[in-house]
C-alpha cells in the first residue's frame, strides 16, 4: 500500500511561531500536536506518542517504525539569514500536486502576473534536470526567468536564476537569485503535510537575506503567491497525481515535473498518486 | 489626502478597501500586518491603534477608522467627487446601508467558511446554509435589477455596497461554494471584474478573456 511507504517520512504538523495545541490529521491519522515554545509532543487518538523534531521553524513527526532521515537545508544555519515561516494554507488537492505546482515555472506569468512573471515574456528557457543518484534527489538547474518583482527585496524587474531541489516526496526547496546579494541564493521551501491522498496543508518557509523588508511584509509576499495557486490546485483533475506517462502529455517546460513523477514512481512514493491509467 | 491601510493580503475585508481605493485611483500606503501565523493584529502596537484587534484599519492623520464598511464609506464620501459610489439621495443612501449589512452577514458566513477552508479557523455552525440563503437573496435581487436595466445592487452605477458584497461572493469558491446556481450573481461579479482599474486578489483571478485584442482594453 502507498501509505506503508509514506509513513516512514517526516512531515510538518505545526509551526513554532507561537506556542499552542492543534488537532490535525496526517496520512489519514488524527493527531494532537502541542508546542510550548521549547518542546513539542505529537500523540494519536490511541494515546501513542510519535517522535518529534524541531527543524526549519516547524514541528516534524513520523508515524512509521523506520524513519528515513529528514533532509538537510544547510542555509538554515547560515548567520545573517532571516528565517521566515509563512503559516499554513489548507488545499483540497493531492500533496504531490502541491509540490509539483511549486516546481512549475510556466504558470508564473499567468497565475502570479506582475510578481513572478508577466505576459508576453512567458517563455521557459531550456534548463537541466536530473536525479542526483548519490543523494537520491531531483534537481533542476540553470533555470532562468524574467520576473517583474522576484522578491520583496527586488527593486524592479530582473532576470532571475533558479535551482529546484526535491529531497522528499512532499517537500521542495527553491534556490533563487538573491536581489540584494548576487553571490548568495535565497531559499524558499514548501513543506507539505499530507492530510489524506486528496487533501494537504502547505507550510511555506524561507531563509532570506533582506535588510529592508519587515517580517510581516516578507510573510505576506509569500502568502499572496501561495494562495494565488490554491484555487488552481483545487481544480486540477484527476485529483491524485497521475504517474503513468500515458495519462498526460508533457511539454519541454515540464521537465522537472516529468523527473519528479518518475522519481516518485521509482521510489514507490505513491501516496496521493495514480499509478495506472484508469 | 492619502492614508495608511493596515492590511493582510489574505483577508477579504482588507481587500474591499484595496479594491475601492484602486477603482477611485487612490494609492494608500500599505502597512503589512502578519495576522497569520504571527497574530500581528493582537500585538500591542496594533491594539493601540485598534483595541478590537481587527483588520482593516485606515489612518489618515488623526482620523483612525476600523472595519471595511466605515472605511469604504469614508473613502467614497471623501474622494469621489461624482457622489456615485456613495449616493447622497436619501432612498439610495439607505439602500446602500442595507446592503452593507448584508455584506457583514456574508463576511460572517461565507467569509468564515473561507477562513476555515484556508486557515482552519472554525466557522460557526449553520454558516453554509446561511451563506446560501444570502446568495439566493442577492441572486433574486440582481435578477430583478437586471430586468429593470440596473446592473448593480443599488441603481445604475456601482456603489460601496457592490464592493462590500463582492469580495465574499467572488471568494466563495475558496470555501467550496460554487457560484454556478447563481447566474445573475455570477454575471454581476464579471461586470465588477471588468471595471477599469479593477484590482484582483489571491483567489480572484484577472479576466484574461475579456481583454479586447485590438485595443488592449477590457
Amino acid at each position: 500500500m502507498s501509505r506503508d511507504h509514506a509513513v516512514n517520512d517526516w512531515y510538518p504538523v505545526a509551526d513554532t511561531v507561537r506556542p499552542g495545541a492543534r488537532a490535525t490529521r496526517l496520512l489519514d491519522t488524527d493527531l494532537q500536536v502541542a508546542w510550548d515554545g521549547a518542546a513539542a509532543a505529537v500523540t494519536d487518538a490511541a494515546g501513542t506518542a510519535h517522535p518529534v523534531q524541531i527543524r526549519y521553524g516547524h514541528v516534524w513527526t513520523c508515524l512509521g517504525a523506520a524513519p528515513r532521515a529528514l533532509f538537510e537545508i544547510s542555509e538554515a544555519e547560515e548567520p545573517g539569514r532571516r528565517l521566515v515561516p509563512c503559516g499554513r494554507v489548507r488545499v483540497r488537492c493531492s500533496p504531490l500536486r502541491a509540490v509539483e505546482n511549486f516546481l512549475d515555472i510556466a504558470h508564473f506569468p499567468f497565475v502570479h502576473k506582475g510578481i513572478l512573471g508577466a505576459e508576453p515574456q512567458t517563455e521557459v528557457f531550456p534548463y537541466a534536470v536530473k536525479i542526483r543518484e548519490e543523494v537520491d534527489e531531483v534537481w533542476a538547474t540553470q533555470v532562468r526567468f524574467h520576473q517583474p518583482q522576484a522578491a520583496k527585496s527586488a527593486g524592479g524587474a530582473t532576470e532571475i536564476r533558479y535551482e529546484y531541489r526535491v529531497p522528499h516526496p512532499m517537500a521542495a526547496v527553491l534556490y533563487k537569485t538573491c536581489p540584494p546579494r548576487p553571490e548568495a541564493w535565497d531559499v524558499i521551501a514548501i513543506f507539505v503535510q499530507p492530510v489524506s491522498e486528496t487533501e494537504c496543508i502547505a507550510w511555506p518557509w524561507m531563509a532570506l537575506y533582506d535588510d529592508e523588508s519587515s517580517h510581516a511584509e516578507m510573510v505576506q509576499f509569500q502568502q499572496e503567491i501561495f494562495v494565488q495557486d490554491r484555487s488552481i490546485l483545487e481544480n486540477q483533475l484527476p485529483v491524485r497525481l497521475p504517474l503513468d506517462p500515458r495519462m498526460e502529455i508533457p511539454t519541454r517546460a515540464d521537465l522537472t515535473s516529468i523527473a519528479y513523477r518518475r522519481w516518485l514512481k521509482r521510489r514507490g512514493a505513491t501516496y496521493g498518486a495514480m499509478t495506472e491509467a484508469q | 489626502m492619502t492614508f495608511t491601510l493596515y492590511n493582510d493580503v489574505l483577508d477579504a475585508e482588507c481587500y474591499k478597501v484595496r479594491l475601492l481605493a484602486a477603482l477611485l485611483g487612490l494609492s494608500p500606503r500599505i502597512a503589512a500586518v502578519e495576522a497569520h501565523p504571527g497574530a500581528g493584529h493582537r500585538a500591542a502596537d496594533f491594539l493601540a491603534l485598534n483595541p478590537a484587534g481587527t483588520l482593516p484599519v485606515a489612518a489618515a492623520g488623526d482620523l483612525v477608522l476600523s472595519g471595511a464598511p466605515a472605511i469604504l464609506v469614508w473613502m467614497a464620501a471623501a474622494h469621489d467627487v461624482t457622489d456615485r459610489w456613495y449616493p447622497r439621495d436619501p432612498g439610495p443612501m439607505a439602500q446602500v446601508q442595507a446592503w452593507l449589512e448584508t455584506a457583514s452577514a456574508l463576511a460572517a458566513t461565507a467569509g468564515a467558511l473561507r477562513r476555515e477552508a484556508l486557515l482552519e479557523h472554525p466557522a460557526p455552525s449553520g454558516a453554509a446554509q446561511s451563506a446560501e440563503a444570502l446568495l439566493r437573496r442577492m441572486e433574486l435581487h440582481l435578477l430583478l435589477q437586471g430586468m429593470g436595466g440596473r446592473g448593480w445592487l443599488v441603481g445604475t452605477h456601482p456603489t460601496v455596497a457592490d464592493i462590500a458584497c463582492f469580495a465574499d461572493v467572488a471568494l466563495a469558491p475558496d470555501a467550496g461554494i460554487a457560484l454556478d446556481p447563481y447566474p445573475a450573481l455570477h454575471a454581476w461579479t464579471l461586470r465588477l471584474r471588468a471595471l477599469p482599474d479593477f484590482l484582483e486578489m489571491p483567489g480572484i483571478a484577472p479576466l484574461h478573456a475579456l481583454v479586447d485584442p485590438l485595443t488592449g482594453h477590457r
